[in-house]
């Protein structure tokens, strides 16, 4: 089972490989991967959205979509539909050529990051050796496309949206990156493969006391990445209409929310691969762990976005800058002493540094509230 | 304390979750088309006949009253006469125009002989916007059970003042 998908593309090869020139073989290699990334990817985002549909609304003591086919199972279909049928309505004033390459060029790194997630043993696309580096490089040009499409619509709102997400982007990627230092610094690579096989046996990072500050920090900037509650700024509903995509309609709109859905599904699996041990797992198949891991995670993204409130743009900035990025630092340097030391005492050095910092850094951070007035003179 | 706020939020939210697959207070929607709430019996809607023993012997004796209180003047009766041309007490033709009611009730109350009552029935789209909103006598006319299947306490009330009046004998005429 659990070189099932690996299998199956090898004897297609053997099978190609009996009549077809060895150029062709690898041809058709390449192209079997990039068609099931290219099948899965958009798959996956129209369940998510059936999935985050329901899990709200159950959270939110309804239903969810339940009246196309079983469960609702058809609705996404019926959606796909209802938005390729829409009137696709660009202003007036907007610079049509960027307006049209935004949605479309927006969908292409939420895919290409595909490309190095390893969603199995050998069950990876390319096994880059910079793979996380390509990840997070490609994952925030993403911001670059949002900006655009906010320029080109020639609206005042979405033009804030755009400005929101360029300011996010530049304070959460540091963090980011950061949070992902302390894996590199002990498996000394970049690649996703390495990064797995180096947490075999439940070896996994998220059970050493740096590994589970950077989870959480990995986690919560990639939910601030993708754009996601409650760090949906660029595109408050509340605030500024749809933000980015308020001049969208019809696929185009589509193509943006296909490019977050896949967007939360990368990131989710990225973090399970870096932090969750990726495909190790007892018993079931390896894919079938990065599935359920990654699934994990997306239903916390939904959980969040059934919870929380969206963040004020001060204390969106303040948390990345003043919480997030000094922990990101000081986790760096726990992880480098859990590399020093032997065996135990690593361990309980790194997690005294990690306490202290959350607790210093709690303290720090705790608002600044104005006392209550006393009025003495004041009559009751 | 700063930041628990979150925590309890999420524990709110995620208790939600689960005890919308187990409680019923924790699901409230109703599934329209299947299921349905009963209505309240004072619930009102728009204006039927009620006949007794037949459709063609109505109780409504075309005496106009609703028509002319009817404040958006949907109501239409033409009343029926015999061979001779002498007028009956029932309508011809007793038509409410359904698009244009409003369900004030005001013919309900006006009707001195308790002719017309509101109906529970809502479900009333049709696809000709004017020609089948229009309600002729035929649709109109519901048998008394249906009044006292929807509305047992005005039933009640109202058949027992029906049946005092029959006993008594006709008050004498005013000098
Ligand atoms: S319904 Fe009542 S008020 Fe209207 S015409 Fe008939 S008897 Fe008169
Ligand atoms: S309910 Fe009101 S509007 Fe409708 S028919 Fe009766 S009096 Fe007219």
């Amino acid at each position: 089972m659990d070189q099932l998908f690996v299998n199956l593309k090898h004897s297609i090869l053997i099978f190609a490989g009996n009549f077809l020139p060895e150029w062709a073989v690898i041809l058709i290699s390449i192209l079997i991967s990039v068609t099931a990334i290219a099948v899965f990817g958009p798959v996956t985002m129209m369940y998510l959205t059936l999935l985050e549909r329901k899990f709200v609304g159950r959270i939110q003591n309804r239903f969810g979509p339940n009246r196309v086919g079983k469960w609702g199972l058809l609705q996404p279909l019926a959606d796909g539909v209802k938005m390729l049928t829409k009137e696709d309505i660009v202003p007036k004033g907007a610079d049509h050529f960027a307006h049209f390459l935004a949605p479309v060029a927006i969908v292409i790194p939420a895919l290409l990051v595909f490309a190095v997630v390893p969603f199995g043993r050998n069950m990876v696309a390319v096994d880059l050796s910079i793979g996380i580096l390509f990840f997070l490089a490609l994952s925030s040009t993403t911001t670059i496309w949002i900006f655009v499409a906010a320029w080109a619509s020639r609206n005042k709102f979405s033009l804030l949206g755009g400005l929101r997400s360029v300011a996010q982007m530049v304070s959460y990627e540091i963090p980011m990156v950061l949070s992902v230092v302390p894996v590199l610094m002990v498996v000394g690579s970049f690649s996703t493969v390495a990064i797995v096989e180096a947490q075999s046996g439940w070896n996994w990072f998220v059970l050493t006391p740096w590994g589970l500050i950077g989870f959480v920090l990995f986690f919560l900037t990639g939910v601030a990445e993708v754009n996601r509650t409650p760090f949906d700024l660029p595109e408050g509903e509340s605030e500024i209409v749809a933000g980015f995509h308020t001049e969208y309609s019809g696929m185009k709109f589509a193509l943006f929310y296909m490019a977050e859905f896949m967007n939360s599904f990368t990131i989710s699996a990225i973090v399970s691969t870096v932090y969750l041990g990726g495909w190790q797992g007892p018993w079931l198949p390896g894919w079938l762990w990065l599935l359920i891991k990654s699934y994990a995670l997306i239903l916390v993204m939904m959980w969040f976005r059934g919870t929380l409130p969206r963040f004020r743009v001060d204390q969106l900035m303040g948390f990345a800058w003043k919480f997030l990025l000094p922990l990101a630092l000081l986790n760096i340097f726990a992880a480098g002493v859990w590399l020093a030391f032997a065996r135990p005492v690593n361990y309980l050095l790194s997690a005294i540094i990690v306490a202290l910092a959350l607790f210093i850094l709690y303290f720090a951070n705790r608002p600044d509230m104005p006392k209550k007035r006393v009025y003495r003179y004041a009559v009751e | 304390m700063f930041g628990f706020g979150v925590l309890k939020g999420m524990l709110v939210t995620i208790q939600n979750f689960f005890a919308s697959y187990f409680s019923k207070d924790h699901l409230t929607t109703v599934q329209y088309p299947e299921e349905r709430l009963s209505a309240k019996e004072r619930y009102r809607n728009f204006p039927f006949l009620v006949y007794d023993q037949a459709p063609e012997d109505p109780r409504c004796v075309a005496c106009d009253i609703c028509a002319k209180e009817c404040p958006p003047k949907c109501i239409t009766i033409v009343r029926d006469s015999d061979a001779e041309g002498k007028p009956l007490k029932r309508p011809k033709s007793f038509d409410i125009d359904y698009s244009i009611c409003m369900n004030c009730g005001i013919c309900e109350e006006v009707c001195p002989f308790d002719a017309i009552f509101m109906d529970h029935e809502f479900e009333l789209a049709e696809y000709g916007r004017f020609e089948d909103l229009m309600y002729h006598k035929d649709r109109l006319l519901k048998p008394n059970d249906h009044f006292k299947k929807i509305r047992p306490t005005d039933a009640t009330r109202i058949d027992a003042k029906l049946a005092a009046k029959t006993q008594k004998p006709a008050p004498p005429v005013g000098n």
